[in-house]
């Protein structure tokens, strides 16, 4: 910007040449900025903004008082609540996790450091109905414990713990992978100066550590919260689909889809879309405020 | 090695590069290690051993019958084109968003991260009815899109969207201003200087991008299934046939195809890692 205005005033004085040609040499001619942005927003506006706005139109096609019946409805509601209760057991674990695992691979130089980080990445690149698959290998009726649980008379598949573990298991990364980076970044000066000033563990990471990484962490378990609810293959192959028992939201959909009901359909649908939207939003928030906590304690940083 | 037996300090006594004054390593390093097989290492190792109970020959037979190639060439073609097209609209989605200022760029550059935010069965009903035959988009193509192998390749557009435009952004953000500048003055004009300077420097991201939206692809299912139509042979993905012969009750085979699954997975994320270590060794420079 500061070149273009600095060129184009000596270059035309002295050459006269068309004021058109002067322009900033590290962008683009107008028309290609304003055709390229048509492109992005095109592609953006067919694959993203269109099916989300039309998620909305079928939910309300029929009406407030079909939307209202359809989320209701009492497998709507128990579906609502198991989803609840299902994201309200996992995101405190991987959370947990996720501390504990950016306290030693940020705060600790050890062997076999990268070995893990890629280890923490893992459930990312394993397919969601191979996440469900492998819990009935360990725990289905056929499965390693599989008749240790039923002579103890114990579900994990088809019921709560698997659709629980199914949960866990892929949304395993989203806290250590939001936390370690930038922990890595803070080093541990503070943290040190703390421990020779005399703070305990636990006062030192509450007073020092915590602090410096707290929108970071709510960035995570924002994350963590949204694909915890809205899982769907993983949690399919878990629960048997036992309606009112162990159908979490995504399933409830698939079912009442299935069953021709579109509008019921799209109205549960609303739902994780307003919480998508809303993630989406405290994401936005909390993006800022991350950046914000990089630029301070002491770093000079880009 | 270490014959002192007490599990506290083996940890710490054996892995620690470096002495630290600060606290917990053993603890949090115990209970990462600890949680990270039960909940990850252990189940995986279950599929890998229940695999190698088969013998060869039903191995073969389970991964590589008619069935089970057509879905690996629907999977792959369509995860292919799919991360294809992300890599050149993201490639474009980026530069627009780090370069050019137009309206309500925040808004669509925070709606960017949708595909990860929403669920995929809410993605996949939505998909099926705006490419169905009277749905919004649907109704003023020629040729049909929902319940063909179309469908699958626009469903798994959607998934990866966000990824080449996310591996792009920092880097496109952290170009120096110099190199065009330096180009520009020796002559070239923007598209040489596109060519030539930036898009060599973009490649690493770009590919990044591409194989994590591959590798996405692959193993999608929820959103998929809803508008493949899902038949044998056509448009059915192979997370879908690992379900299938789960529902058969044939957890041999299931277990077999998640295997060939598994291991190119693994394969790609290898990649990944290796281009990224690429990406750095070339910012580093």
């Amino acid at each position: 910007m500061n070149t273009a205005a600095l060129l184009p005033a000596s270059a035309a004085a002295s050459a006269g040449t068309a004021p058109r040609r002067l322009r900033d040499a590290t962008t683009e001619p107008r028309l290609v900025r304003w055709l390229l942005v048509g492109v992005a927003l095109a592609f953006l506006t067919l694959f993203l903004f269109v099916p989300l706005g039309l998620v909305f139109a079928e939910a309300f096609k029929k009406g407030a008082d079909v939307y209202l019946a359809a989320i209701t409805d009492p497998d709507a509601l128990s579906a609502v609540r198991l989803t609840l209760i299902a994201a309200g057991i996992s995101v405190p674990l991987n959370l947990a996790f996720g501390v504990a695992a950016a306290w030693c691979i940020a705060k600790f130089d050890f062997r076999g450091k990268n070995v893990l980080l890629t280890l923490i990445d893992l459930p990312f690149s394993v397919s969601p109905v191979i996440a469900g698959l492998i819990y009935v290998l360990v725990f289905g009726l056929q499965g390693w414990f599989g008749e240790w649980l039923r002579d103890h008379d114990l579900k994990v598949i088809f019921a709560l713990p698997g659709i629980v573990l199914a949960t866990v298991f892929v949304t395993f990364p989203f806290v250590a992978r939001e936390i370690i980076p930038l922990m890595q970044a803070q080093g541990t000066d503070e943290e040190e100066a703390a421990r020779v000033l005399g703070a305990s563990g636990w006062q030192i990471f509450r007073r020092v550590t915590l602090p410096n990484i707290k929108w970071a962490l709510l960035y995570g378990v924002i994350l963590c919260n949204a694909r915890a609810m809205g899982e769907f293959g993983a949690v399919s192959v878990v629960s048997g689909h036992i309606r009112g028992l162990t159908n979490t939201m995504p399933l409830h959909i698939e079912i009442v889809y299935n069953e021709y009901q579109f509008a019921a359909a799209f109205a549960v649908a609303s739902l994780l879309a307003g919480l998508a939207l809303v993630t989406l939003a405290l994401k936005f928030v909390v993006e800022q405020r991350v950046k914000a906590q990089r630029r301070v304690p002491g770093r000079t940083g880009a | 090695m270490a014959l002192v037996i007490e599990p506290a300090v083996i940890l710490s006594r054996t892995l620690l590069r470096r002495h630290s004054v600060l606290p917990g390593f053993d603890l949090a390093l115990g209970f990462t290690l600890l949680y990270l097989s039960f909940v990850v290492l252990i189940p995986l190792s279950a599929a890998f051993l229940k695999t190698f109970t088969m013998t060869w020959p039903a191995f073969v037979d389970a991964v590589a019958s008619p069935r089970v190639m057509a879905s690996y060439r629907l999977s792959f073609g369509a995860s292919f084109a799919a991360a294809l097209l992300n890599a050149l609209f993201g490639l474009v989605v980026a530069w627009v968003l780090v370069r050019y200022d137009f309206p309500a760029r925040r808004f669509v550059d925070a709606l960017v991260d949708l595909p990860f935010a929403l669920p995929t069965a809410v993605a996949g009903i939505a998909l099926t009815a705006l490419y169905s035959r009277n749905g919004w988009i649907g109704e003023h193509l020629p040729f049909r899109v929902s319940f063909t192998p179309v469908g699958v390749f626009v469903a798994l557009t959607f998934i990866g969207l966000p990824f080449v435009v996310r591996t792009l952004q920092p880097v496109l953000e952290d170009l120096h201003k110099e190199l065009e500048e330096a180009a520009a003055t020796l002559g070239a004009n923007r598209w040489q200087t596109f060519t030539r300077v930036l898009l060599p420097i973009l490649t690493p991201a770009l590919l990044t991008g591409f194989a994590l939206a591959f590798a996405r692809a692959l193993g999608e299912y929820g959103s998929v299934i809803f508008i493949a139509g899902n038949m044998p042979m056509v448009s059915e993905i192979t997370p879908l046939l690992i379900i299938t012969k789960l529902e058969q009750y044939d957890y041999t085979g299931a277990t077999a195809i998640a295997v060939v699954m598994l291991v190119t997975a693994f394969v790609l994320l290898l990649a990944v890692n290796g281009l990224q270590a690429w990406a750095r060794r070339r910012q580093g420079l």
